[in-house]
């Protein structure tokens, strides 16, 4: 521990997500302009020169996320940030990362869609995230930051993960966190050894040559490394994180992540003053997917509501995980609408009642 | 009998493997050519290569050095990134006509533009060939491909792009250059501007570009011989040969 206490700093969610990158030693990022993400490009293209690192504004999202595989493949710690279009755009090189186990931080806040949407909050892009999202079978570890001391640390920590597993990271946070501003108290984190030495791109001087492809044409080939993928998104479930918030003696479990989930517990409060038995549990990976947990809420007879700012995503795998148990009701809030805690009562009170 | 004499050893960056490329294609000729140049400036344990889409993904098989696929048309954007982690090493790409010329044409534009201290060795071919010769960006006027059967049209699909032209417009290019390796005059002075061009990242002055004329026998339709021929008589007169840019020789006041 350092003997200096660490200053507050009072920054907007998408400023804690970039002093979160910076502090766990990112030192290349790549990005293009979208709302309501720009906070973050803006200060790293001045962070970025002030650790000797390097910024590129891209012509395209399709090139940043190239080139953080370029730079993934260098291995540097590396970050680019997008809003929900630009990250339909990286999908491709994702999947490219994926398949060549690239390390490798993105960020979406996640904006309203389909198509141009709007700039609004909204999480119509959980199964994109959490899915694929691009062709092949992968996954990302994604993680969702509800508060901006959150998106601090967990965007420090997905450098780590990234780096453990050897897989791209995503950070899905949505236009209420990235726009609002909290005190956060910043901290060093753990620094992990994370051996890229070992693997990575840095010419074959004293050794054999290495190759980062993602190409497997000989019989079989491929095949095995499908298994091995398997295998390591099967090891990441060692990540699951969540909260659960007055669930002990609730009689309703309200599932909710990111931004939703803060309304959603303001709602809880108020409800709980009123003497209703209700509660909250908050995925914070939705890849891999808390799925245990809830399987013992569930067992405790408990009913369920998942609310989600879109027209029911996650809900499928609250569905999933409850499924030999017991059935989730959903309430959706269209992307293009911001709620406030008083517009949950009535479906929370429904489900409730059942 | 007269005694063979060895005049020359293969180079030590190229691996000695049986060739995947088909009879009479040119993308061998290319491979060899960059790799005599690492090996002769000393560059192999100092370099990064990105692979792209096309007949040539495979150059990674037949180059001793360190390397990365990257998605098609991708190759210049992830050679930016990698160069940017990575200031001290030798980076370069590899790419196709229909890689580089369509759909990868933001990438080069911007990496050129931007001045990026790298290698891009473009081989233009007039044709998609792995996929099996569909039309590409620089397929020739009456040239018949598989998706213009009735050969290559103007006023439906546009001119055939010259990239060499185009790259050299471009303020961030150090230095650009057409070449061919259908005869050996052609084939040494490709490996002097291949030489050139990774000399110029050596020296930290920017962005180089050697853009290679060369056959695809196979989708041509043609012998290797016919192919070659084809080279000199129909695609030299509307690709010139030629440095397109060269900002080294200006500097010097050549
Ligand atoms: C995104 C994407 N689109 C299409 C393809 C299919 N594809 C593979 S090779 C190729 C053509 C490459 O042609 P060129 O760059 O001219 O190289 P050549 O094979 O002639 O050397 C295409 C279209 C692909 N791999 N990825
Ligand atoms: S198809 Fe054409 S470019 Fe591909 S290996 Fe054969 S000759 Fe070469």
């Amino acid at each position: 521990m350092s003997s200096k206490t660490p200053e507050r700093k009072f920054i907007k969610g998408n400023e804690a997500i970039g002093y979160g990158a910076i502090a766990a030693g990112c030192k290349c990022f790549f990005g293009y302009p979208i709302t309501p993400q720009n906070d973050i490009p803006e200060m790293m293209s001045k962070a970025m020169f002030e650790c000797g690192g390097d910024f590129v504004q891209a012509e395209s999202e399709v090139a940043a996320a190239n080139m953080l595989l370029g730079a993934a493949a260098a291995g540097v710690r590396c970050l680019t940030s997008s809003s929900s279009p630009g990250m339909s755009l990286k999908q491709e090189a994702i999947s490219y990362m994926a398949g060549s186990e690239l390390p490798a931080v993105l960020v979406n806040m996640n904006r309203g869609g389909p198509g141009l949407g709007d700039i609004g909050p909204a999480q119509g892009d959980y199964y994109q995230s959490t899915r694929g999202g691009g062709h092949g079978d992968y996954r990302l570890l994604v993680l969702a930051p509800a508060t901006c001391q959150e998106a601090y640390d967990l965007t420090m920590e997905a450098f780590d993960l990234a780096f453990k597993y050897r897989n791209p990271v995503m950070i899905l946070g949505d236009a209420i966190l990235g726009q609002m501003k909290e005190p956060i108290i910043p901290h060093e984190g753990k620094k992990v050894d994370d051996n890229a030495e070992t693997w990575c791109l840095t010419g074959n001087k004293g050794r054999e040559k290495r190759l980062i492809k993602s190409l497997f044409l000989e019989e079989g080939a491929l095949a095995d490394q499908n298994r091995n993928l398997m295998a390591k998104y099967e090891r990441m479930k060692a990540e699951i994180r969540y909260e659960s918030f007055e669930t002990e003696d609730a009689d309703l479990v309200i599932c909710a992540y990111g931004s939703i989930a803060r309304i959603a517990k303001s709602a809880v409060r108020k409800l709980r003053a009123q003497g209703k038995k209700v509660g909250l549990f908050r995925p914070i990976t939705l890849y891999p997917f808390p799925d245990e947990p809830l399987v013992k809420l569930a067992e405790q007879g408990k009913r369920f509501l998942t609310i989600e700012h879109n027209c029911g995503q996650m809900v499928d795998d609250v569905r999933l995980a409850l499924r030999t148990k017991v059935d989730s009701d959903f309430f959706g809030v269209m992307p293009g609408e911001l709620p406030n805690p008083d517009d949950f009562e009535e479906p929370i009170l429904k489900s409730l009642e059942g | 009998m007269a005694e063979e004499k060895l005049v020359f050893e293969p180079s030590e960056v190229l691996i000695d493997r049986p060739t995947h490329y088909c009879p009479g294609c040119q993308h061998g000729t290319a491979h060899r050519i960059v790799a005599e140049v690492i090996d002769e400036l000393g560059l192999a344990e100092n370099t990064i290569a990105i692979g792209s889409i096309g007949c040539s993904v495979f150059l990674y098989n037949y180059i001793n050095v360190d390397a990365v696929e990257a998605p098609h048309g991708r190759a210049p954007a992830v050679a930016t990134g990698v160069k940017r982690a990575r200031p001290d090493k030798i980076v370069f790409s590899y790419q196709g006509d229909g890689d580089l010329a369509s759909i990868g044409m933001a990438e080069i534009m911007h990496a050129a533009n931007r001045g990026e201290n790298i290698t891009v060795i473009f081989v233009n071919n007039t044709v998609y060939g792995m996929t099996g010769g569909q039309m590409a960006p620089t397929t020739m006027i009456g040239q018949a491909t598989t998706t213009c059967p009735g050969g290559r049209c103007e006023e439906r699909e546009g001119m055939p792009i010259k990239m060499s032209e185009i790259i050299g417009m471009l303020g961030g290019v150090t230095y650009c250059e057409r070449v061919a390796v259908n005869n050996v005059k052609n084939i040494n002075k490709a490996k002097k501007a291949v030489k050139k061009a990774f000399q110029c990242q050596v020296d930290g002055n920017g962005f180089s570009f050697v853009e290679f004329v060369a056959t695809c026998p196979t989708n041509w339709k043609m012998t290797p011989i016919a192919a070659n021929e084809r080279v000199e008589e129909e695609l030299l007169p509307y690709f010139p040969l030629g440095v397109y840019a060269d900002k080294l020789a200006e500097k010097e006041g050549k």
